[in-house]
């Protein structure tokens, strides 16, 4: 059914359709409104037989998921930046355990300094966490890829975000197609959980594993996502079959086929990327989009296969390894590894910076041009940077950047939000 | 397992394949140890044993336990002294149980029901005779039966039981419950020969065809005193006054009855005295801290009215009255003469001073040896002379009804031995069960059960037993104080406290085993077994 | 026996069972089929009392559901001993995610029990000191507050055992441990306000919460019997003595137990919606130095270098609960 209707409404109606048994929130912007409208819909009756539990942490939301996704209810939490921080070591332990929960991570920035707004720094310090994370470029894309998440989770008993992005996806009422329950429901087993602690059949789950078999339990955490590469495109076209809609694979190009250039990205910014390429072609600049929806399992193969015929690459990026630079950037260059392909870096649109069609249309024709810098900071303040660090080589007790920066922007006082 | 997730999750139990018993240097095992009383009771009862059966109220099955070892538990819950109760470990505790009490509950139960001995044994084709139906002869001759040999008492009296019957007044042991026992003894089999004095022993085992004899003719010459007297003083022994108690003809003694000396036989014949009327009063030469009559008996006969004048001898004695002298005692704790006199009336003066053995029936028997009027036995109870055992209040040794009963049965068993030409050998004695091996922790606190007692104005004038004996509610009460010292009693302690489930429970009246593939020798199930029935050896590693 | 009612005195209701006493009076650690809950093969120390404590308390909810648990475990020494790769000592089913996760988890698995209406299945959770009082103390409160139905127990041995006997917040004031050594003038750990969790739980006002010891099995079995009687969140905390950690004799564990009761040191007492409803009575007092004594974690108190006074305080503290919960027979509670 058609609707116009809130990114987080539309997420929490497909949760709801996907059947969960469990589902445990702690409260955090951008991701409040999914499990506040969830929460209504549990105690409205409007989704029965679940159990919404309001825990006290993060820590404990994904801890009940482990229990209850344990127990064999289908579980569901969602959380974003901060949270997912403070849940991290349940984060693990989750995928370790091998239990299929599935989490929504609004993206949002990482503190300190702390901040409410989109980026991609949460999810991705997650990334070595075992879990699979599936990235949304559109609302209805986020509520197609929560359906087949549940579906990937529990085939491969592995636990799966997906993310979307905090406020620009979260907070925008945009047309949405949400389906019927009879389609989910066809789409949809029942949860048949693995393993499950039960009475009648008692295990132990969670042992202690020394170093005769951690290695090997390690691999086949790998080995399960290898797998993944192969049930997400499989998944995505039963998807279609029953849904009529392409959502979801492990990547989507766009204009990509006699695409000199290639912009590389995740999530919501493909849109904007997509108007700007649409605008260059019109210029007659061989300009293509690959988007990565699956960063993890990360499919190196269809990365390689969607550059290998163009010139350079540049990957966009909401997330930056300090010290290093890109991240999503260092798993396409291993992708492209011996092709000699040019490939460059840009961050962007980190704690919510904007990211205007402007910025991106100068910095793709720098990209065709090959005069960038190997790694961009896109639309930096580099006069701000530029005084504090001159500041700083004056005296090295310069007092706080961020209160230093404001000062210098002629702001006071920061939003506050939290 | 197959489908699980690889090395996390585990099937249920599998640490079963951990044999944790290398772990181990020293491991529990379970013992028996010797409890106490078991150890004290002269006539060898395996107390702990038949408490066991009577603290789940099966009765019959602790006094089966219990007559293995002698034949009068009734009698025994009467007058024995129960050395059993001193020793006993509850003692440390509280106060020690009742086992005296419970042993009488025991043999009244056993009488009113008419339990019986089991059948004897096949017969020997040995005879063997007893002289004296005292307590050692019965007891000999109740072991010796079930043995399966062929018994006869022969005994001088006019009715069996000897001291028990002559000696220990009716108010203390009814004759009815001895006469029962007595019965009960006879209904094995054992000729029992009534006024029929044994004057030569040789002779009667010739003439009887005997193989063996069992001699317990007890000690009953009073001892006499050397007192100055009057032709008309009237001055008699204490057995003779007994004795005649049982007879058709009551002692003439008078109003005011002096009895000298300060044993259990000048309380008995003081307590008789009293309830016959008279005003007895006691003449002892030391003090009551020092008299060897137990200080129960005193009290009770003090509460009954019994006058006692301590620290006195006898000098003289009259028609109608007795001069005493005043002792004092010297710093060896003897009683030396102060030179004080004083008179009291005394109607008769009876003396208990103690019993010399009669020989008379051992003339000229070769072997023998004869020390301080008594006949000296090997330890296997047999005399001088080879088949002629002896026991009781006839050779050295304390003089007491279960002692007697103690010897009849080691002579018993000697006998037996003896006339299958081979020699008696014990089990070895268990270690002892001591208070520091008990874990007292998990006995609850329970008084000992008071035995009611007649009243006093009864007590003062009638022959009725003075000491009552418990019911069933109480009897149990009373056995189930019973620490159980040494030897399991299914507490459950160590299938419980053991960290690693290493005990088996081998189900009611089996005990427990110890799995030694798993047990660590933690040392926990022996601290905590609550009577001590376990201990840890060393392993050798 | 049956043909009368006579107090058992023998042994009173002190030992784990007795052949005397009428099947439905004996403890469940009593019989022989007893669920065993942790086999034998398990690598805890010898006289572990985590061990010993864990297999009374699983076992005797076991026997109150019918063999319907799931119990889930917070890491420390209760969890490696029972489950390192490739054997488990569990009958029951048994998970174990992380240190301070435990009631979160089990909270987790109650849920999903509810929503399946699995309701004759029960949930409990268990921890050692540290994982309750200290980094799961968040999450247990958090299962407290909302009532979850779930039976948390807290293996108490006073100090996080398994990683080599370090201070936690249930350890005592003055004892040893490898973070609180015995140098300067207040050797051994602070005497600070203390951390009684009992209490904190009780504040929760949550149906039941109970402490208990290894010395005294059918008060455990009772308690936790009647716990799982009761739905909601609950909270039995449970004296386990660590011989290892404690430097006591590998025998000497439930004596320990003991003497922290009979002391006063731990206190023993049931609470129902916030309210003390019962405690268990010293039978013989004993001066705090009986217990401390054998226990080389206070060792420093005594011999050469003596400190009489931090004694004196110790004693002050086991007669304030004395006080406090009115302890001796005579007294009220
Ligand atoms: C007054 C009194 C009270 C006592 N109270 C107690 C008490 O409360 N508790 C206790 O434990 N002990 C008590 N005793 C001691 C106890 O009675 C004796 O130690 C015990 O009876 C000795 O047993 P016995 O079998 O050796 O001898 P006896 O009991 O003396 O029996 C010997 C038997 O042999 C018979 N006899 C003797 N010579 C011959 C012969 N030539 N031929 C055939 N038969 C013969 C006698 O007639 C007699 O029946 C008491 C003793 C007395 C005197
Ligand atoms: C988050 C985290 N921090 C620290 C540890 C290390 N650790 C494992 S067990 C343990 C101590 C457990 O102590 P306690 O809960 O009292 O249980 P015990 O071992 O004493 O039974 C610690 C500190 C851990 N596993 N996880
Ligand atoms: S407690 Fe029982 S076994 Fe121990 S000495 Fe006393 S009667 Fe004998
Ligand atoms: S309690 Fe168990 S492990 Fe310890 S010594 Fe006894 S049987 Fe062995
Ligand atoms: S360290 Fe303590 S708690 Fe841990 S296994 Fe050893 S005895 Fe048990
Ligand atoms: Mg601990």
């Amino acid at each position: 059914m058609l609707k116009q209707t809130e990114g987080s409404k539309a997420v929490a109606e497909a949760i709801a359709l996907c059947r969960p048994e469990v589902i445990c929130a702690y409260p955090i912007s951008p991701q409040t409104h999914i499990v506040e409208a969830l929460g209504e819909m549990v105690k409205s009756g409007e989704l029965p037989k679940c159990e919404f539990i309001n825990v006290e942490s993060e820590f404990a939301a994904m801890s009940v998921a482990i229990g209850s996704s344990a127990a064999g209810a289908r579980s569901y939490t969602a959380t974003a930046s901060q949270g997912l921080l403070f849940m991290v070591e349940a984060v693990y332990n989750a995928s370790g355990l091998g239990l299929p929960i599935v989490m929504t991570v609004a993206n949002r920035a990482i503190g300190a300094p702390i901040n409410i707004w989109n980026d991609h720094s949460d999810s991705l310090s997650q990334r070595d966490s075992g879990w699979m994370q599936l990235f949304a470029e559109t609302n209805q894309e986020a509520v197609d890829l929560h359906i087949q998440a549940f579906k990937l989770a529990e085939e491969l008993s592995m636990p799966i975000m997906v993310c979307m992005d905090g406020f620009i996806l979260t907070h925008a009422f945009e047309r949405v197609d949400i389906p019927s329950q009879e389609q989910v429901d066809a789409y949809l087993p029942p949860f048949d959980p693995r393993q499950m602690l039960d009475p009648a059949e008692p295990i132990s789950i969670g042992a202690m594993v020394g170093p005769e078999a951690f290695m090997e339990v390690k691999y086949l955490a790998h080995a399960k996502q290898l797998q993944a590469l192969e049930l997400i495109p499989q998944l995505a076209a039963e998807f279609k079959q029953t849904f009529g809609r392409d959502s979801g694979g492990l990547v989507r190009t766009y204009r990509a086929d006699d695409a000199e250039t290639m912009i590389v990205a995740m999530g919501s910014v493909l849109g904007t990327i997509k108007d700007v390429v649409d605008e260059m072609r019109e210029q007659g600049h061989k300009v293509g989009v690959l988007g990565i929806i699956s960063y993890r399992p990360f499919p190196l193969q269809q990365v390689r296969e969607a550059l290998v015929n163009c010139k350079r690459f540049l990957v966009l990026e909401k997330s930056l390894a300090v010290g290093m630079g890109g991240i999503v950037a260092t798993d396409v260059r291993m992708a492209v590894r011996g092709t000699g392909l040019k490939g460059y870096t840009a961050i962007a649109g980190l704690g919510g910076r904007p990211i205007p069609k402007t910025s991106l249309h100068k910095l793709f024709l720098e990209a065709e041009q090959e005069s960038l810098e190997p790694v961009t900071f896109v639309d930096l303040d580099w006069d701000a940077v530029n005084k504090q660090l001159e500041r700083e080589r004056q005296n090295r007790h310069s007092g706080p950047i961020a209160e230093n920066m404001l000062h210098d922007k002629g702001m006071s006082t920061a939003a506050k939000f939290g | 397992m197959a489908n699980k997730p690889f090395a996390i999750t585990l099937k249920p139990g599998t640490s079963l394949n951990n044999l944790t018993g290398s772990w181990r240097t020293a491991r529990p095992v379970y013992l028996d140890r010797l409890p106490p009383c078991n150890n004290a009771c002269p006539a060898g009862e395996d107390i702990q044993g038949w408490l066991f059966h009577a603290e789940s109220g099966d009765y019959e099955q602790a006094w089966r336990a219990l007559v293995e070892n002698n034949p009068l538990p009734a009698v025994m819950g009467r007058v024995c002294y129960h050395p059993c109760e001193s020793a006993c470990n509850r003692g440390q505790l509280d106060s020690s149980v009742g086992i005296n009490s419970v042993e009488r509950f025991l043999g009244d139960e056993a009488i009113r029901r008419g339990w019986k001995f089991a059948a004897a044994a096949a017969a020997s084709g040995k005879k063997v005779l007893v002289v004296g139906a005292g307590p050692s002869g019965l007891s000999a001759a109740y072991h010796l039966a079930r043995m399966g040999h062929k018994v006869e008492i022969q005994e001088a009296g006019p009715l069996a039981g000897g001291m028990m019957r002559f000696g220990i007044p009716k108010y203390r042991l009814p004759r009815e419950v001895l006469d029962a026992e007595v019965q009960r003894i006879l209904d094995l089999g054992v000729t029992l020969k009534l006024n029929c004095k044994v004057a030569h022993i040789e002779q009667s085992m010739q003439d009887g065809g005997f193989d063996a004899a069992f001699l317990a003719v007890g000690a009953h010459i009073g001892k006499r005193a050397m007192i100055p007297a009057g032709d008309a003083a009237h001055i008699v022994d204490a057995v003779s006054v007994l004795r005649s108690m049982e007879g058709e003809d009551k002692p003439m003694l008078g109003r005011k009855v002096v009895v000298y000396g300060g044993g259990n036989t000048a309380v008995d014949v003081a307590r008789t005295v009293k309830r016959m009327g008279a005003e007895p009063i006691i003449v002892y030469r030391r003090t009551r801290d020092k008299a060897p009559a137990h200080d129960f008996e005193i009290e009770e006969a003090l509460q009954e009215g019994v006058m006692i004048k301590w620290l006195s001898t006898i000098k003289q004695a009259g028609d109608s009255s007795i001069t005493i002298e005043k002792m004092a005692l010297d710093d060896k704790g003897f009683p030396q003469p102060t030179g004080e006199f004083e008179t009291l009336e005394a109607d008769s003066v009876v003396l208990a001073l103690g019993q010399d053995v009669d020989l008379s029936l051992l003339d000229g028997l070769p072997g023998l040896e004869i020390k301080n009027g008594t006949v000296q036995v090997a330890p296997n109870m047999m005399t001088g002379h080879a088949g002629i055992f002896a026991g009781g209040d006839m050779v050295p040794s304390e003089r007491t009804v279960t002692v007697a009963v103690g010897h009849g049965k080691k002579a018993a068993r000697n006998i037996d031995a003896w006339l299958r030409g081979t020699a008696y050998q014990p089990a070895p004695k268990h270690e002892l069960a001591e208070a520091g091996n008990l874990n007292t922790w998990y006995y609850s606190d329970a008084d000992k059960t008071v035995r009611p007692m007649l009243d006093i104005i009864r007590r003062q004038t009638s022959f009725d037993e003075v000491q009552g004996g418990l019911d069933e509610t109480t009897a149990l009460f009373e056995a189930r104080r019973c620490l159980s010292c040494g030897n399991c009693f299914e507490c459950d302690n160590c299938y419980g406290v053991c960290p690693d489930n290493a005990v088996i429970k081998l189900g009611p009246g089996k005990r427990f085993e110890f799995k030694y593939d798993y047990c660590k020798g933690c040392g926990l199930c022996v601290a905590e077994c609550p009577c001590g029935a376990i201990k840890m050896v060393p392993e050798d590693i | 026996m049956g043909f009368q009612t006579v107090k058992f005195y023998q042994t009173g209701t002190f030992t784990v069972g007795n052949r005397l006493l009428a099947p439905d009076e004996r403890s469940v650690q009593a019989g022989e089929m007893r669920s065993n809950s942790i086999s034998s093969g398990h690598r805890a120390c010898q006289g572990c009392g985590e061990a010993l404590g864990a297999r009374y308390a699983i076992d005797a909810a076991m026997a109150e559901s019918n063999g319907q648990l799931i119990a889930a475990n917070a890491t420390g020494c209760l969890e490696v001993f029972s489950t390192p790769y490739p054997e488990s000592s569990w009958q029951v089913p048994w998970i174990h995610s992380l240190f301070g996760n435990a009631p979160a988890v089990a909270t987790g698995i109650a849920a999903a029990l509810k929503v399946k209406g699995k309701h004759d299945v029960r949930v409990v959770a268990q921890g050692g000191d540290g994982g309750t009082t200290d980094i799961g103390f968040g999450c247990l409160s958090g299962m407290f507050e909302r009532n979850d139905d779930v039976l948390y127990i807290c293996y108490d041995n006073e100090a996080y055992m398994n990683t080599g006997v370090q201070r936690s917040s249930a350890t005592p004031p003055a004892a040893r441990t490898a973070t609180t050594m015995p140098v300067g003038n207040e050797p051994g750990n602070v005497f600070g306000q203390g951390k009684n969790l009992p209490e904190i739980a009780m504040a929760h006002g949550i149906p039941y919460v109970a402490t208990a010891t290894v010395a005294d099995l059918r008060d455990l079995e009772y308690k936790v019997r009647k716990a799982m009687k009761i739905r909601g969140a609950r909270y039995i905390q449970i004296f386990v003595p660590c011989p290892l950690g404690w430097g006591t004799a590998s025998d000497a564990t439930i004596l320990m137990a003991r003497l922290a009761k009979e002391t006063g040191t731990f206190p023993v007492f049931e609470a129902e919606y916030g309210e003390v409803t019962g405690v268990l009575k010293i039978r013989n007092k004993l001066p705090v130095e009986e217990y401390l004594k054998p226990q080389k974690r206070f060792a420093h108190l005594f011999g050469k270098h003596a400190h009489p006074e931090m004694i004196a305080r110790l004693q002050a503290i086991a007669d304030r609960n004395i006080r406090k919960y009115g302890l001796l027979q005579d007294q009220e509670s």
